[in-house]
């Protein structure tokens, strides 16, 4: 197929529509006698195209796209699953979409029946006693957690409590997040095992600690195994444990977060609960709570009444709100299509399905690829690049050339516990034909880096572009059209 | 045990454990405590066929009432023509990850760099960002952005014409990261320039944030304002409707640093709240301290231009805690959403949306006052959206309207009530609608 | 690999100093320049600002790298190197050859506890 090199504002040519609007009635008013002062003056350089130019256009641009449906996407971290279509067919429908947030509660019970419910199954699965489904991301929901912890201790006067643990292999938002959050941050190192150093963790603990954030299993895949004994030094020491849901895919069906001491914990609906990513958002990242800590939730919050009628209430002692209404509603509508659809039968299958799945991948690709830590893993695992790198072949190499086979590739270069980290996830809705193909597919890359290391070292070839000049692109960034009018 | 989502059949199962070396599912999680293995049922719902989901939905929905919208306060019905929910229904836009490959990612790449491009169009500042959340979190970024911008200072003010759900939620922000944040008076409806003046004056303040079109929906003149600002070295922030940037006067041309808001605006459904799209715009200077995701042009080893996400050492990922913000995750696929709507719409269609906004607010607000049951609550230039004062009694008002399927006038402070009105409202629901005060 | 170069002190946050009675020269080592790789951008305090010993003062950004810039030194900047805001590359092309601030000293005292050449080189070993 031929490239497509077009912005849509090449596509433009003055006095062409792409729309049409009602005939204006009320032409006795008019914006024109709104004083000068108030009215733009500048140019606004739209396009101007016609509707099919919009619908070419647009179609051509997505061609350049990789999505799950494309093709396998083992993206650590990531949970790239297969993203169900009657959930798009069930967040279109008009009965939810034309709502506005703020009309009275009588006329949109079924949106916070749907709110609640989805709440409350969130609730179960997680074994915590209450969630909010208002912030809008996975780091939206870790800030609004933190932001739980800091105003449990502000309640109890207790404002020492500023320093929030946080192990060395954790995801980027979470330090970023209590950051944001006013927390310092105190880092626990990991043992050799990847496992969080109990030993280093207990002199760490006194009473400036707020908490700790874990990710369980974290991110090289792994169970903490001291997860209970970690509980029980950090609520001893007068903290909170915050758990970052974004691993919780493979524990559906085998453990729950609030059995093993958590407190806080988001879930990101857009991993776990199968809504798309959508090129980076909308996601969505409910926060659920321990009961001491619900009425800390931000506003505002969805209720029921004895007489089974919804209602939205604002509490005195909510932390705030971190949300314009109620957080992305139709991703709920979403994961709660989800949830209905796969019922309790089938979601208990999630975790072990996709832990078979990327054990599968691990076992069979060792020997190619150096894998650190020899454990069972979760849902996902880390390899530190090949075993022979003796060529100079290095992970981006490798990443750059899965693009050429048609996958998408891992994460890499995180953790950074590894200097050549690729975090392989597979999910449970690949099947063994597609972890074979790939899995062949790793060896033929390990075997080419031995062979002809520079067709790894200059991959991708086939790729609608090839790698880019990102040194120039930071040095001398070029934002919007008019940057780059002004290059030519 | 096979679900239309597991492609596992048995045999594929006892072949992979074989692989592994296990026997079970079960010895894969060997490795956790006893204690806190699962072994119950869930307490949900069994599982649905695609039918009985269906039906599950319709039912629920039967339970919402959609009603004719003349109220905005934050959210507004516009029009959102077909075109834009067929193609970002497209699985390579909506089921990719945020573009880290950019070789296999230049749709969503290049789709940002329009979006962008178009943002800066409309609010005069060269620099955009891949979106924010939503409009509220899109202003406590700013504010974030102001006070790492102005060194050693930490004190923001805040127009108290700014949105309430705007307002609550730059609070929250800045009360857990530690920002001093004071409020401007309001004056008629507006900010009150000389209060700002007096608290700009002690010289400890990193930036001033206020809104275009306001609360009450009034215009507000900000003349002056940048000079006043920028003369104590802090920054001037604009909440904007980018809707009504098509003929309002921009951030830019306002002399702000940095614009922020929400993109609801550029014709996307109310869906209850969300998910809508949050922006920030901010001039050239700034771009380091922009938070998220940026695209960025550039070229290929053979020279074919292509996009990228550049600066990235700001983020989150790279900076872990020294970053300017925690987003990672934005509402990249609603920021296509509203890139499409401005291609189609353009600067005339963009033109038109607001003179027809307006004139139906215009129409409605003098529908209104003629009445007698109104009386304006200030005397302050607006687009589409205003606030009357009404000496009926205001439930009982919204009410009969609610019951008659219209959804008015939110009431914002004793007996006054807010109204809004967008192209797609009609003259004839407007008369309707000021026909049923007479049956109070 | 990476030089260094004799009669400089150096940080162990790879930064070096160079200094001229009351002055001090601060950048960054070729040690540090080679890990972080190609750089982008220097953010540079301005002119007039203090600077704390072991307090930041700056950072240098690769494309998926960012460092701070750490002070060995307190004092006052009285310059910063303006070719670096054009050209950050210089500080790969010769780290040791483009200064990023120059110090009005406060404490001359504070030079004692950096490196000399040769520990410093150890250290990186």
């Amino acid at each position: 197929m031929k490239y497509y090199d077009k912005l849509i504002f090449e596509l433009s040519k003055e006095g062409r529509r792409g729309y049409t609007l009602p005939e204006n009635r009320l032409q006795q008013y008019s914006t024109d006698t709104l004083p000068a002062s108030l009215k733009r003056e500048a140019e606004l350089m739209l396009p101007e195209v016609s509707e099919f130019d919009v619908v070419r256009h647009y179609t051509n641009v997505s061609n350049k796209n990789f999505g799950v449906d494309t093709g396998f996407y083992p993206l650590g971290s990531c949970t790239m699953k297969y993203n169900p279509k009657l959930n798009e067919e069930m967040a279109a429908l008009p009965a939810f979409t034309s709502l506005h947030p703020l009309q009275p509660e009588e006329t949109v019970q079924g949106a916070l029946e749907l709110y609640y419910n989805l709440s409350h199954a969130l609730a179960e699965i997680s074994g915590l006693a209450e969630f909010t489904l208002n912030p809008f991301a996975g780091a939206h929901g870790e800030l609004t957690g933190l932001m739980v912890m800091r105003q449990y201790h502000i309640q109890r006067g207790d404002l020492k409590r500023t320093k929030v643990i946080v192990p060395n292999s954790a995801h980027g938002t979470n330090p970023a997040s209590a950051a944001v959050c006013g927390l310092e941050i105190v880092e626990v190192k990991s043992k050799e095992n990847g496992r969080i150093d109990v030993a280093d963790l207990k002199p760490l603990l006194n009473d400036t600690i707020a908490g700790i954030m874990m990710t369980n299993p974290n991110t090289l895949g792994l169970f903490e195994t001291e997860v209970l004994e970690i509980a029980e030094l950090i609520h001893a020491c007068g903290g909170l444990l915050y758990y970052d849901g974004a691993n919780l895919n493979p524990l559906l069906g085998k453990c729950r977060p609030g059995d093993m001491g958590f407190d806080i914990m988001h879930i990101n609906l857009h991993k776990t609960f199968s809504t798309p990513h959508g090129g980076g958002g909308p996601g969505s990242g409910p926060v659920g709570v321990a009961s001491a800590l619900v009425d800390y939730l931000p506003n505002p919050h969805v209720k029921k009444r004895a007489d089974g009628t919804f209602y939205v209430e604002n509490g005195d002692k909510a932390l705030g709100s971190v949300s314009g209404f109620l957080g992305n509603f139709s991703v709920m509508v979403r994961a709660y299509t989800y949830i209905l659809s796969l019922g309790k039968e089938n979601i208990k299958m999630v975790g072990p399905l996709a832990t078979l799945n990327a054990n599968y991948i691990k076992e069979s690709l060792k020997e190619d690829y150096y894998l650190p830590i020899e454990d069972i893993c979760k849902h996902e695992f880390v390899f530190d690049g090949l075993v022979d790198k003796s060529t100079g072949v290095t992970t981006l190499d490798i990443a750059k050339r899965l693009l050429d086979y048609g996958y998408h590739a891992p994460t890499i270069y995180f953790p950074l516990l590894f200097h050549q980290s690729i975090m392989i996830e597979p999910t449970e809705t690949e099947s063994i034909e597609t972890l074979d193909e790939f899995i062949h597919i790793m060896k033929v890359v390990a075997q080419e880096a031995k062979d002809d290391p520079e067709s790894v070292r200059t991959a991708p070839h086939t790729t609608p572009v090839r790698r880019l000049d990102e040194t120039t692109a930071a040095k001398h960034p070029i934002l919007s059209y008019r940057d780059l009018l002004k290059e030519v | 045990m096979n679900y239309k989502y597991f492609p596992h059949t048995e045999a594929d199962i006892e072949q992979m454990l074989q692989r592994i070396g296990v026997a079970s599912l079960d010895e894969l999680y060997a490795e956790i405590p006893e204690s806190v293995i699962w072994k119950k049922e869930y307490n949900l719902p069994s599982c649905m066929s695609e039918l009985e989901v269906r039906n599950y939905f319709d039912e629920l929905g039967k339970k919402n009432c959609p009603l004719t919208v003349f109220a905005g306060a934050g959210a507004y019905d516009h029009y959102a023509p077909s075109v834009i929910s067929q193609l970002i229904s497209r699985s390579e836009f909506l089921t990719a990850y945020t573009p880290y490959q950019p070789e296999i990612s230049q749709g969503t790449l290049q789709y940002i760099f329009e979006f962008q491009s178009m943002i800066s169009e409309l609010t005069g500042l060269e620099c955009t960002n891949a979106s924010m959340y939503d409009g509220p979190t899109a202003t406590a970024e700013a504010m974030f952005m102001a006070v790492a911008s102005v060194k050693k200072r930490n004190k923001v003010l805040i127009s108290e014409t700014v949105n309430p759900n705007v307002m609550r939620v730059v609070k929250t922000y800045a009360q857990y990261h530690g920002v001093a944040l004071e409020t401007i008076l309001e004056k008629e409806g507006c900010t009150d320039k000389a209060d700002m003046e007096c608290k700009l004056m002690a010289g400890d303040v990193a930036g001033v944030i206020a809104a275009s079109p306001n609360k009450y929906g009034i215009i507000e003149d900000f003349t002056g304002f940048a000079e006043t600002i920028h003369a104590q070295k802090a920054l001037f922030i604009l909440n904007a409707d980018p809707s009504t940037l098509a003929v309002l006067k921009t951030p830019g041309e306002w002399g702000a640093d940095i614009a922020c808001g929400d993109g609801q605006t550029l014709g996307m459904p109310l869906n209850f709240g969300g998910p809508y799209v949050g922006y920030l715009s901010c001039k050239k200077e700034l771009v380091r301290k922009l938070p998220g995701r940026i695209v960025g042009a550039t070229k290929d080893v053979d020279g074919k231009r292509a996009f990228v996400l550049t600066l990235q050492a700001r983020e989150q990922h790279i900076r872990r805690e020294k970053a300017n913000s925690n987003i990672c995750s934005n509402q990249s696929l609603m920021a296509l959403y509203v890139t499409i709507y401005m291609s189609l719409m353009g600067k005339q269609g963009l033109r038109e949306v607001n003179e027809l906004s307006y004139s139906g607010a215009h129409y409605l607000y003098d529908q209104l006052l003629a009445t007698g049951k109104f009386t304006p609550a200030f005397d302050k230039p607006f687009l589409k959206e205003f606030a009357l004062r009404t000496s009926l009694c205001p439930k009982t008002l919204q009410e009969k309207w609610k019951e008659n399927g219209f959804f008015a006038g939110i009431e914002i402070a004793d007996g006054v009530l807010l109204f809004s009105v967008t192209e797609k409202r009609t003259k004839e629901e407007i008369d309707r609608l000021v026909a049923l005060i007479k049956e109070v | 690999m990476s030089t260094i170069v004799e009669g400089l002190r150096y940080a162990e946050s790879h930064e070096w100093v160079k200094v001229e009675s009351e002055y001090a020269y601060v950048g960054i080592t070729d040690y540090a320049q080679n890990a972080l790789g190609n750089i982008v951008y220097v953010d540079m305090p301005e002119v007039d600002d203090e600077v704390f010993k072991d307090e930041e003062f700056g950072a240098v950004e690769s494309v998926k790298a960012a460092s701070d810039l750490i002070s060995p030194v307190s004092g006052v900047v009285v310059e910063i190197n303006e070719k670096l805001e054009e050209a950050p590359e210089l500080l790969n092309q010769d780290a040791f050859g483009n200064w990023i601030m120059k110090v009005k000293l406060t404490d001359i005292s504070e030079l004692d506890s950096l490196l000399d050449a040769k520990t410093y080189e150890a250290m990186c070993e």
